[in-house]
């Protein structure tokens, strides 16, 4: 698990409130938003803010579709992608 | 832990009354604590009534003051601006007789003048409305709407803006905007990753964690003994 997918599964743990061994059983389909009810737009928008703060990168809102979030694989891709161009 | 309540200066020079949760005992060390702000307020209370109950146990006296335009506050809070925290802050440090101050994440950006203290988890003010722009822009999104994040904050500081529920005055924003911690002598920053654990401000859904509020009440009740 390279450290992108470790940390971004980190930060999940901590917004959705699951152990580390739950987040590790997430794959490039599960389901986040719209699938997950607890994951509102709130929880969304500390998550980019924390995704920031520890991934280093910076996220503009007109990034920001609901496709970036629907399910894990379509997260990680986003992420990785701004943290390769950055 | 009984609900009390301390005058409380008002916009405009007037007086009022607000709410505090207070274990009080008339003992030595009487620590205030100053709440996390908006959303994270609701999102640590529990966490911090938590942190009460063990102050209490170590023979600590605490009292948790509602500010004016939160939680049960019956205060317009588009009235309402940083400095009305602090002053309300202040009130509640003398009604109680506080010796020191614990702040909470926004709670620290208000942080009354002369009581030493703590201050967990130090947030700009910038970042906590960063977050509940961004909120606000995706609840939009949603709703079929587009939003941007300069077009809302020139909105928000020409007449005010309702972000996750709140309605904030363009004081507010402009005030709170500038406010970063870390300025106050007497007080000592305790960053999260000395409680371990997620951060429970980030939380989806409110939620509590006994090691972490065994650790903050820790740190403290050897502090105020120090």
């Amino acid at each position: 698990m390279d450290t992108t997918d470790r940390k971004l599964r980190a930060i999940l743990a901590d917004v959705l409130g699951l152990s580390h061994d739950q987040v590790a059983e997430f794959t490039a389909d599960t389901g986040l938003f719209g699938d997950l009810p607890e994951l509102d737009s709130m929880a969304v928008a500390g998550l980019l803010t924390e995704m920031e703060d520890r991934l280093d990168i910076v996220i503009d809102e007109d990034e920001i579709d609901g496709e970036v979030f629907e399910t894990y694989g379509s997260l990680l891709a986003f992420t990785q992608a701004k943290r390769d161009a950055a | 832990m009984k609900p009390a309540s301390y005058p409380c200066p008002l916009p405009g020079g007037a007086a009022g009354h607000e709410y505090a949760l207070t274990f009080d005992f008339s003992r030595k060390c009487r620590v205030l604590i100053a709440p996390a702000l908006f959303d994270e307020g609701h999102k640590l209370r529990r966490f911090t009534a938590e942190v009460m109950r063990r102050l209490n146990g170590a023979e600590i006296d605490c009292f948790l003051p509602d500010l004016p335009g939160l939680n049960e506050s019956e205060q317009d809070l588009a009235l309402i601006e940083p400095e009305d925290w602090r002053m309300a802050l202040e009130a509640a440090a003398r009604h109680f007789g506080a010796t020191h101050v614990l702040a909470l994440r926004g709670g620290g950006l208000v942080l009354p003048g002369k009581l030493g203290g703590w201050h967990y988890a130090p947030v700009k003010g910038a970042s906590l409305f960063k977050t509940m722009l961004r909120a606000r822009i995706i609840a939009s999104r949603e709703a079929g709407h587009e939003e941007t994040l300069d077009a809302l904050m020139e909105q928000g500081l020409a007449m005010g803006l309702e972000l996750a529920g709140y309605s904030l005055s363009g004081e507010m924003l402009r005030q709170m905007g500038e406010l970063v911690p870390g300025k106050q002598p007497g007080i000592t920053v305790i960053d999260h990753e000395l409680l371990g654990g997620g951060p429970l401000w980030l939380r989806a859904e409110p939620d509590e964690d006994r090691a972490q509020a065994d650790a903050l009440a820790a740190i403290i009740a050897v502090g105020v003994n120090a």
